[in-house]
């Protein structure tokens, strides 16, 4: 059996779609106990959401489901039911960390508010995920990842200036924030077990996004600085840097004064080998001298494959790394060969690939352990060790608690 | 107040750009002490801006993101300066040696047996050449916890690329994905996902490490490929090709899910948007009761959600219409009381002027020697508790050598002249590098 870095922490896992499920995956991934409670009847709302293996919109074929909760043990509770609520409060006391992702306010309309809860297990962790916070005029706004992304990320400089700004690509964002979150989290769980303070985190994805880096952070910064905003800005004025079409695609170049030298002795054509091109700001005071310089390296990268350009460019200690499909994401030889996908038997899906360990860790590593749990697949075994019998469960069923 | 989570734990840094730079910032948050290891001889492609030395005119002629150093200026040393960094160079100290040295690295060396954690994000081969690998920290320090951020991996067909976050967005598909569909991908702009996605990872893991250590005396080397830890951002895209071979097509601000109204409009003033993402059809007739039911809004051809998804050509500039005439904040307001998913494109301005950032207290001030006084965004999660801060403003090019080489490295007076005498120790990069 492997080491898990985390095989200590249990987690109570009550979110639904992508940044709370993906902040719990990756804690489960490196060895947390998860245990996710989903919402009797529909379940977690990203079971509705595609692909859905087969094209069929079934809620045990959801592929942004499946992904998402493996390492995950599944039950049914209604935390509306006074009784869901209490068998709730018994879950919670076996736990070190609760996540939730409900709107802002919820978990106290339940009385399961932090403070609340300390009083029955002073030494919990509660991590609240929510799209603002949970504080502030925006707290009860409601959000999708293109707003997210508007508000929080640097949309209004992606993209042309003759063209809207630009959003980022499906639900990336909130992806990240779920990293983000498991990071947060991570770190309220090491200052309770190691420093001895339990908290309660308030994690806002418009934060989480304001706060990373990318072009948000140094668009931000330089407001504070110059008072320059930062801008949508027209196509053209970098030298050999950007996206640039070859024979069968494109790749993608970044050059840079410091590494020209090198790009021109490699391409090796007469025509770049005047002195002037590697003046200091040159190709800012005389702007048809870059045209002319582009015009020749398109002309020379024409000729060459995106493969044929990527090994040139390394061995010349330089960059030009091919724009992939999903397709060649997904059959790239590297990611591949590093065992980035793993495959997952799924008891309705059968045999599914999903992408595997996103980072190494020598001594705790990875593990892909069970599928994504069908919808109250552990009920009996949970509610079972509490001491529920599985007529209890027909009951509890049927009065909609579980 | 109690101690932070990260407190009593030592981290060095030999990082650049931003994916190790930040990690290490918010181990700094978290409350490590973090010591960014420079040299006087080497200038970090993308770390303290385009150019040690870049002139005004540069500056101006760049975006805002890279030129907007305070008040325009380079400044005297404009390595202390630059707006694409200097966030990520808070909550850390900056020392100064020269590693190509053997004295230089046998100071390195006595850093590291004080050191818990080493966070590296270099080339392929550039600390292996210095003579810095897994084995040799142990040495110094059999527990330590080590975590590279190689941008493809240290192993790997593609393992010897020279690695920007641009190059990572290529190979995982996100510029594809992400540019317009109707625009050659040719003038696409950069976007470095990666660093982002490539930090936190690293500080998860990092305290994963340091937690897996607590409770056995081991250590660990811990290694982050940036490319492959961006991956789960597409599972849409991947699933449909695992599930059912299927290749997706870049959707532009249009919704995969297939909702409409999605994108965002015009609003009124200079280049000012609002977005809008109606995803239910109580949503629908909440932006139909914002927009004061204009009789479009009854045809049959947006009678429902399948229909308004196929003709959002139709739709969107009459949404438009209306937008056009409406402050990006004002409606806002007035769909979110409607129960309409709806933001401002909030640029910088927007940000700093923000009413919930500003209740939430999200820029904080820092104060640095070669800048001023500035806000800065902060630390992304609100504990309770132990709330986190930006800890230090943003380091100088060896502010803390005095801190470093005497304090924690016990070197006495003498021996700090000579070493400064030899040139490990400065705040200023040697002329020669432009």
């Amino acid at each position: 059996m492997l080491t898990e870095a985390l095989s200590d922490l249990k987690i109570l896992d009550l979110t639904q779609y992508i940044a709370g499920p993906y902040c719990t995956k990756m804690l489960a991934d490196y060895g947390a106990q998860v245990l996710k409670i989903e919402r009797p009847g529909t379940g977690d709302g990203s079971r509705s959401l595609g692909p859905f293996q087969g094209d069929e919109p079934h809620p045990e074929k959801s592929g942004v489901f499946f992904f998402l909760n493996c390492n995950k043990k599944g039950i049914t509770l209604n935390l509306k039911d006074p009784l869901g609520r209490k068998i709730f409060l018994d879950l919670v006391k076996e736990v070190d960390v609760l996540v939730e992702s409900y709107r802002p306010g919820t978990m106290a309309r339940f009385g399961l508010d932090y403070e609340s809860l300390t009083r029955i297990h002073p030494g919990l962790v509660m991590a609240s995920i929510s799209n603002f916070g949970q504080t502030g005029p925006y707290k009860d706004f409601t959000a999708t990842d293109l707003i997210l992304t508007a508000m929080g990320n640097e949309m209004y400089s992606h993209g042309l200036p003759e063209l809207p700004p630009l959003k980022n690509p499906l639900t990336r964002d909130l992806m990240a924030m779920g990293g983000s979150a498991a990071t947060g989290i991570m770190g309220a769980f090491y200052g309770a077990r190691w420093k001895g303070t339990a908290q309660h985190v308030d994690i806002s994805i418009m934060e989480g996004l304001l706060a990373a880096i990318d072009y948000r952070m140094a668009a931000l910064t330089a407001y504070q600085y110059s008072g320059r905003v930062n801008d949508r800005i027209p196509f053209g004025g970098s030298v050999a840097s950007g996206s640039m079409p070859c024979k069968d695609g494109y790749v993608e170049m970044v050059t840079g004064k410091l590494n020209l030298p090198r790009l021109i002795e490699m391409i090796g054509d007469e025509r770049l080998k005047d002195p002037e091109f590697l003046e200091q700001d040159i190709f800012l005071t005389k702007p048809e001298r870059l045209e002319e310089f582009n015009a020749v390296l398109y002309e020379w990268l024409a000729e060459r494959t995106k493969m044929e350009l990527d090994k040139l460019f390394t061995e010349w200690k330089l960059q030009a790394s091919p724009h992939a499909t999903p397709a060649e994401v997904v059959d790239d030889p590297h990611f591949r060969q590093r065992g980035c996908f793993v495959e997952v038997d799924h008891p309705i899906m059968g045999r599914v690939e999903v992408p595997g360990r996103p980072f190494i860790m020598e001594k705790t590593p990875w593990q892909m352990k069970t599928p994504a749990p069908l919808l109250g697949q552990h009920n009996g075994e949970v509610y079972g060790k509490m001491g529920f019998s599985a007529q209890d469960l027909v009951m509890l069923k049927q009065q909609g608690v579980i | 107040m109690p101690e932070l989570p990260l407190e009593g734990i030592r981290v060095i840094g030999i990082e650049n750009n931003w994916a190790g730079p930040h990690c290490t910032q918010l181990l700094g948050d978290l409350g490590a002490e973090v010591v960014k290891v420079e040299s006087r001889y080497h200038w970090e492609r993308v770390s303290r801006g385009a150019l040690a030395r870049p002139s005004k005119l540069l500056l101006d002629n760049m975006p805002a993101w890279q030129g907007g150093y305070p008040n325009g200026e380079p400044g005297q040393r404009p390595w202390n300066r630059p707006p694409a960094y200097n966030r990520c160079l808070a909550s850390k100290r900056s020392m100064t040696v020269d590693m190509t040295r053997p004295e230089g690295l046998e100071i390195f060396k006595r850093l590291v047996m004080i050191t818990d954690v080493v966070v590296e994000n270099n080339a392929y081969g550039v600390l292996e050449k210095l003579g810095i690998t897994y084995e040799m920290l142990k040495e110094q320090r059999p527990d330590i916890i080590y975590c590279r951020m190689p941008g493809f991996g240290k192993s790997g067909p593609y393992a010897q690329r020279r690695a920007l976050g641009t190059h990572i967005a290529a190979q995982t598909g996100d510029t594809l994905l992400r540019w317009y569909p109707e625009v050659d991908l040719m003038m696409s702009q950069m976007r470095f996902h990666s660093d982002t996605t490539g930090a936190l990872s690293a500080v998860f893991s990092v305290m994963a490490a340091l937690h897996h250590r607590r409770k056995t005396g081991e250590g660990q080397l811990i290694e982050i490929g940036q490319a492959e830890n961006v991956l789960p951002g597409y599972i849409q895209a991947i699933m449909d090709y695992t599930l059912n071979g299927r290749e997706i097509a870049p959707t532009g601000n249009r919704d995969y899910y297939g909702h409409a109204p999605c994108g965002v409009y015009r609003c009124k003033g200079e280049d000012r948007w609002v977005a809008i993402h109606v995803t239910s059809e109580a949503q629908w007739k909440g932006l139909c009761r914002a927009m004061g039911g204009p009789a479009w809004t009854g045809e049959e051809r947006f009678s429902d959600g399948l229909c308004r998804f196929r003709n959002q050509d139709d739709l969107d500039p009459l949404i438009e219409e209306w937008t056009t005439v409406h402050d990006h904040y004002a409606l806002t307001y007035l769909l979110q009381k409607e129960g309409v998913p709806a933001g401002p494109v909030m640029d910088a301005r927007d940000c700093y002027n923000d009413p919930h950032l500003k209740e939430r207290d999200f820029f904080e001030p820092l104060t640095q020697e070669d800048c001023g006084t500035h806000l800065y965004p902060t630390v992304p999660w609100k504990f309770t508790k132990t709330p986190l801060h930006l800890r230090l403003p943003p380091c100088r090019f060896g502010g803390d050598n005095e801190y470093v080489y005497k304090t924690l490295l016990g070197v006495n007076d003498e021996e700090y002249a000579r070493l400064e005498e030899a040139g490990h120790i400065g705040m200023d990069f040697v002329p020669e590098i432009p």
